[in-house]
């Protein structure tokens, strides 16, 4: 990273406040689709943290994952469940509340002064920036060839059972106890459609 | 820049996630909550692979293996909340109680 310290301090601050803000308003904010949107904003900023950690493939991957299919999955499933609803009120929820509250800043400073106490063993070589790509393609493929390739597996493991999970209930009376064929075709419940709103 | 500015706001954020954690009541904000989560381990590995390791960068390396994971989850999570709502027609997390005794 060719940045002058001062730029790299002045982008820091200003990428930080607006990690931290978007995601207090991600969980403080009662619209959940603001909340959404507010996610793709903590995702953006974050990237660019990465940059400023000399990570350019990884800030890359960031904006493509996250912000291009984890958030438009989220506002997706936001579409899809969006029911207007009143929570019923439970008891002692802004105690709760407090005493996580209490628990998290409690977290926080512990943290906080496990980061600040330690004396970390802070290396002076040069990073390896613009060819991080490469090193990051000699790992995958030499010493992390088995965790890359489980990875693949998983993900094809995720996507079936997401599209299983999500796909309406399987209904078996409708199967005939010869046919392979259909047990192979996955019947759904037949749903009435929704009727468009000029018909009424 | 330091090691530990990179490390408290990772810290903050781990923390706001833990608090939407616990405290919502809407299933996809759980969902949320989550991903800010798994966003500050990956800043806290990224700072690591670059002021520690800069020469291996098995932190981005992690960092990727990371991402790919939440996607994973993401995807299944979702899936999870849709099917919860057909079956129960809300998404309020204090009425998911089918498992509790």
């Amino acid at each position: 990273m060719n940045l002058a310290e001062g730029v790299q301090i002045v982008s820091f601050g200003i990428l930080a406040a607006a990690v931290l803000i978007s995601a207090l308003g991600v969980v403080l904010l009662k619209n959940v689709v603001y909340s959404a949107f507010l996610l793709g904003g903590s995702f953006i900023s974050m990237a660019g943290l990465y940059f400023l950690l000399n990570a350019d493939f990884v800030a890359a991957a960031q904006v493509l994952v996250y912000v291009g299919a984890i958030n438009v999955l989220i506002l997706f499933a936001i579409m899809l469940v969006n029911k207007q609803e009143e929570y019923a009120v439970v008891k002692g929820a802004g105690v709760r509340q407090v005493a996580t509250a209490l628990v998290c800043l409690g977290l926080f400073a512990l943290l906080g002064t496990m980061v600040v106490s330690t004396p970390w063993a802070i290396s002076s070589v040069t990073p390896a920036g613009d060819g991080s790509i490469v090193t990051i393609g000699i790992h995958f493929f030499t010493d992390f060839l088995l965790p890359f390739e489980l990875v693949s597996v998983l993900l094809l493991i995720a996507l079936v059972g997401a599209i299983v999970l999500a796909r309406r209930e399987f209904v078996p009376e409708n199967l005939s106890p010869s046919g392979e064929d259909e047990a192979l075709m996955l019947p759904e419940r037949p749903r009435e459609m929704v009727s468009s709103r000029d018909d009424k | 820049m330091q090691l530990q500015y990179f490390l408290l706001i990772a810290a903050a954020l781990f923390c706001i996630g833990v608090f939407g954690l616990v405290t919502s009541r809407n299933a996809v904000r759980v969902l949320m909550s989550i991903e800010l989560m798994l966003n500050a381990v990956n800043l806290n590995l990224m700072a690591f692979s670059n002021y520690v390791d800069p020469k291996e960068i098995k932190g981005q390396v992690f960092t990727t293996f990371i991402i790919a994971i939440a996607a994973a989850e993401a995807a299944v999570g979702l899936a999870i909340v849709l099917a919860i709502y057909r079956n129960r027609d809300t998404v309020d997390m204090e009425q998911f109680n089918l498992l509790k005794w």
